[in-house]
């Protein structure tokens, strides 16, 4: 029963977020703004990640295909296809849930607590749409970006390991990346970057919206926000995948 | 001018405010005290529709603000400015864009007479030079006062202030009670503020409405309180050394 008072609070919400800003050079400013300290700061962090995990995937299928029956092209083709449906749009999605949904519950749960919200209501402004707005668009702009860049990195990592180590030649890892390929995988892998970066924006915000309290109920939002946000993650992966990939 | 009628207001099961009905005169400063707890906060944020009141109307300048939806409530608040217990300035933001905000949002002034009207301000309330520093590089009163400029910035009909002078120095504190008569006077504004601090009450307290318990229990001026017969009020004034002092000489 709480479950169903909390979804039906959620969209109410979500339909205050969307309402037309009363400024849009406002509202271009802070999009601007939350590009920067949401998505051009991740970066950094998604490079890391894909580098490294790019090179175990591929080692490790490199492993687990080591035997003479079988292609070597294998091993590149394998690697891409599990970056590009799975790694780079879920898993970064997921790690990208942990640190912008953090941060976007406890930027607006502080904002509440300390009646920032309140005072932006005293002043006739839509707060939900004027926080939580611009966190959505942004979001919706630039992860598929960071996705993008993530699978480029990814597969490189998978590559210049596989040399590095012996198990796969450049030019085996480049035929099989190139082999078969289904454009519309890509395709998938952005409707799904573009579902998650919704969740990852709406659902911390929400949390975040609704807090009482003080410092502690800010960061119990941030916790609930960014487990949610992960399940939340995980159940829409597989119904997207079932609607999608059958 | 602002009407209360018979607010009512709870939390759950809790009565935190009970049958209130008072009228907050223009051009006067106008004060709501009470003990710690005694809902004052909760008092000003059902005025102000931050909280719904369970029963009871509000009435501001003939306008029914307490039937009103949202969207026809936006354009009195367009008319209010407030001071919040805590600052509540957006500290991602300089102290400029702070007061940026509402003019933005609000008026179609152009960029330099809003800088103009924000460096006017801070010069009213007695800070210059700080356009582009963040909250968290003032002190506490520099932050209240900054709260006051941007609550004036519009030229509001209406202030709000919550505690304005809690947690000041009691110079800092008379320098602010003292900026907000003036402010009252000068723009003729309705200003309703809450206060537990006695030396505002008889500095500033043109009109002055005393509740305990979520109940208002008197009503009257500065003039009126120190002679007062009100138990429940003397008990609230006479707490401190000083005021019982003052009582025995006078
Ligand atoms: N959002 C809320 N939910 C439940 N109870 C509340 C809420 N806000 C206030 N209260 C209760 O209402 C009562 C009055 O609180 P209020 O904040 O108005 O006091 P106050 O007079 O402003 O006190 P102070 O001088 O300490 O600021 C308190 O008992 C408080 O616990
Ligand atoms: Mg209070």
């Amino acid at each position: 029963m709480k479950i169903f008072i909390l979804i039906g609070k959620y969209f109410i919400f979500i339909r205050k977020v969307f309402s037309r800003p009363s400024s849009f050079s406002v509202f271009y400013k802070s999009f601007i703004d939350e590009v920067f300290s949401l998505g051009v700061s991740s970066i950094g962090f998604v490079a890391f990640i894909s580098l490294f995990v790019g090179a175990v995937v591929t080692l490790q299928i490199a492993y687990n295909l080591e035997n003479p029956l079988l292609p070597s092209y294998l091993i590149g083709l394998a690697t891409r296809d599990s970056i590009i449906l799975e790694f780079s749009p879920t898993m970064v999605s997921l790690i990208l849930a942990g640190k912008m949904g953090s941060n976007i519950a406890s930027t607006i749960g502080t904002m509440r607590v300390t009646e920032q919200i309140d005072a932006l209501e005293m002043m006739g402004i839509n707060s939900a749409s004027y926080l939580v707005l611009p966190k959505i668009f942004a979001l919706v702009f630039f992860n598929p970006i960071l996705i993008t860049f993530s699978m480029f990195l990814a597969i490189i990592g998978g590559w210049f390991f596989g040399e590095f180590t012996g198990l796969c030649s450049t030019t085996e890892f480049l035929d099989g990346v190139q082999y078969f390929f289904i454009p519309f995988n890509v395709i998938y892998a952005y409707i799904k970057t573009i579902f998650f970066a919704l969740i990852i924006a709406t659902l911390p915000a929400f949390y975040g919206y609704f807090t009482k309290g003080g410092a502690l109920e800010v960061g119990q939002a941030s916790t609930k926000g960014v487990v949610n946000s992960s399940i939340l993650i995980i159940i829409f992966n597989y119904l997207i995948t079932q609607l999608l990939l059958n | 001018m602002i009407e209360v009628k018979n607010i009512t207001k709870k939390f759950g099961s809790t009565l935190v405010l009970n049958n209130i009905s008072a009228t907050f005169l223009s051009g006067k400063v106008n004060l709501i005290i009470g003990q710690s707890g005694s809902g004052k906060t909760v008092a000003i944020k059902s005025m102000l529709g931050l909280h719904e009141i369970d029963s009871g109307t509000i009435f501001y300048d003939q306008r029914d603000f307490s039937s009103m939806k949202n969207k026809d409530r936006q354009i009195i608040r367009k008319e209010i400015g407030m001071v919040f217990q805590g600052g509540a300035l957006f500290d991602s933001k300089s102290i400029e864009d702070n007061l940026m905000v509402p003019l933005i949002m609000f008026s179609n002034m152009s960029k330099e007479k809003m800088k103009y009207r924000i460096n006017f301000c801070l010069k009213r309330v007695n800070l210059e030079n700080v356009n582009h520093l963040y909250p968290s590089d003032l002190s506490g009163g520099m932050q209240k006062r900054v709260a006051i400029a941007r609550a004036i910035v519009l030229k509001p009909k209406y202030l709000f202030c919550d505690e304005p002078n809690s947690g000041l120095d009691p110079y800092t504190a008379t320098v602010i009670d003292e900026l907000l008569k003036e402010i009252t006077y000068e723009y003729k504004i309705t200003t309703v503020i809450n206060t537990h601090d006695m030396n505002s009450v008889m500095q500033i307290g043109d009109h002055i409405i005393f509740i305990k318990e979520g109940v208002k229990k008197w009503e009257g001026s500065k003039n009126e309180i120190m002679d007062s017969e009100n138990k429940d009020l003397n008990k609230f004034i006479f707490a401190s050394e000083v005021f019982k002092r003052l009582k025995s000489l006078s």
